[in-house]
């Protein structure tokens, strides 16, 4: 597809539309599945883990570990691509006047289902675009994830249609919206420094395994910042994608979903990192039926939070504290899931992952059928 | 009769599609859907243009007055 790019008096058009309206179009959503599809196999080639360019619940995972909230030291690492993400659709949202702070919509809800998404996407081991990035680059098993993940929304949608709703946020003040990206750039600035409160960490950075695999920072950096703003821009976002198929069956988002899975396929293999099989694909396991599971929970999680993790992260850049929380309930969980024992790893699911799934699935459904309001008029 | 007006201001992606949808699939001839941001403006019209509907807006201060007709 060829993109052109024009100046009028006014507008930058591309493609013939309006910069300000093109990435609401079919084709800017494209684009921005496109450009993901087409970094997240760049950065693997750079330097980070298999089949895991980006995933947004590893790489939390990465900087929970990294921050001391858990000693599994293989996954300890400040992962520059989230902090990316979140400080692109910042500026992005400053820069075309949509940053608007706002919260206050169950705040403790969205932190713990941000805790069950992190342990139904670490009891899979990947979060949507990491399903999607493990299909293109050949491992099966993600199919699993992806019908569990279609299955755990499918759940919310009914939820959504008979009232859940967690109420409204209200404009809070304008300072509020500065506080995710100012943690995101004290982030930045601690791995810079590679700062070390104590000895031996923290900040912990793993020596071997997927934690001590990366990309350069600069490069992690400025692909994390160019996601953020063509995200914001567009509203990727994969569980919304598959929410408006079941739901209104709109295929808008989705096209951004297929491009990306499209680009980075085809990127994978004239890289040589498409490797088709089941078995000892990287960083994961063979378990079905927890893969699966795992990720019905993550997916219904989504749902009742209204956005997959990558979403939430735009978002609270955007300015908005309930992804906030959800994005901090997200690293928390995953300092859970791994002193816990719930988090797989490629030997295969944890001792307690199965039933922290099923807690999780029993809190999500209680909370989608109580969490009602019957009359918003 | 005063227009059916749904308030939708504060509602997180995406409830106001789905209440939207709901009025739709009642049957009402028009209604506004009142929001307070962007995103959910484009994803009325999204879904008010999938299902062949007169969409238009107006701004309120800082609130997004969509009126959808048949």
């Amino acid at each position: 597809m060829l993109i052109h790019f024009v100046m009028d008096d006014k507008n930058l058009h591309i493609g013939g539309i309006p910069m300000s309206e093109f990435f609401a179009s079919r084709k800017g959503i494209i684009l921005a599945g496109g450009v993901i599809g087409i970094l997240a196999p760049l950065l693997q080639y750079l330097g980070n883990p298999p089949n895991m360019g980006i995933c947004v619940a590893c790489m939390e995972r990465d900087i929970a570990g990294a921050i001391g909230l858990h000693r599994a030291d293989v996954v300890q690492y400040i992962r520059p691509e989230i902090i990316g993400f979140v400080l692109g659709a910042f500026l992005s949202s400053l820069i075309f006047r949509e940053h608007k702070p706002r919260g206050g919509s169950a705040p403790l809800i969205r932190f713990f289902l941000g805790i069950f998404a992190m342990i139904g996407a670490l009891v899979f081991l990947g979060c949507p675009w990491r399903a999607l990035l493990r299909l293109s680059g050949g491992d099966g098993n993600a199919i699993l994830g992806i019908l569990g993940l279609t299955t755990g929304i499918t759940i919310g949608v009914i939820l959504l249609k008979n009232g859940y709703n967690l109420g409204r946020s209200y404009t809070q003040k304008t300072f509020s919206g500065w506080i995710f990206p100012a943690l995101m750039l004290g982030l930045l600035l601690m791995l810079v420094y590679r700062v070390e409160f104590s000895a031996g960490g923290p900040i912990f950075f793993s020596v071997k395994g997927p934690g001590a695999m990366h990309a350069p920072l600069w490069m992690s950096t400025a692909a994390g910042i160019l996601i953020g703003i063509i995200a914001q821009r567009s509203r990727f976002c994969t569980m919304g994608a598959i929410r408006d198929v079941v739901l209104i069956r709109d295929y808008h988002l989705i096209s951004g979903v297929g491009a990306l899975l499209i680009a980075a396929f085809g990127l994978n293999l004239i890289l040589g990192q498409f490797h088709p099989g089941f078995e000892g694909q990287p960083i994961a396991h063979t378990n079905h039926v927890w893969n699966f599971s795992g990720m019905v929970l993550s997916g219904l999680a989504f749902v009742l939070a209204g956005g997959c993790p990558g979403r939430q992260l735009f978002l609270a850049g955007e300015g908005d504290m309930d992804a906030g929380i959800f994005a901090l309930g997200m690293i928390i969980g995953a300092g859970i899931a791994h002193n816990f024992a719930l988090a797989s790893s490629p030997k295969g699911v944890a001792a307690f992952g199965p039933a922290a799934v099923i807690t999780g699935l029993i809190f999500c459904l209680i909370i989608g059928l109580t969490m009602r309001e019957k009359s918003i008029t | 009769m005063s227009t059916k007006r749904i308030d939708a201001r504060g509602l997180s992606c995406p409830q106001p599609v789905v209440l939207a949808n709901r009025a739709i699939e009642e049957g009402h001839n028009s209604f506004e859907v009142i929001v307070d941001n962007e995103v959910s403006r484009e994803n009325i019209f999204r879904l008010a243009k999938k299902r062949s509907l007169n969409v238009h807006f107006h701004e309120e201060g800082s609130d997004i007055v969509i009126s959808i007709a048949r």
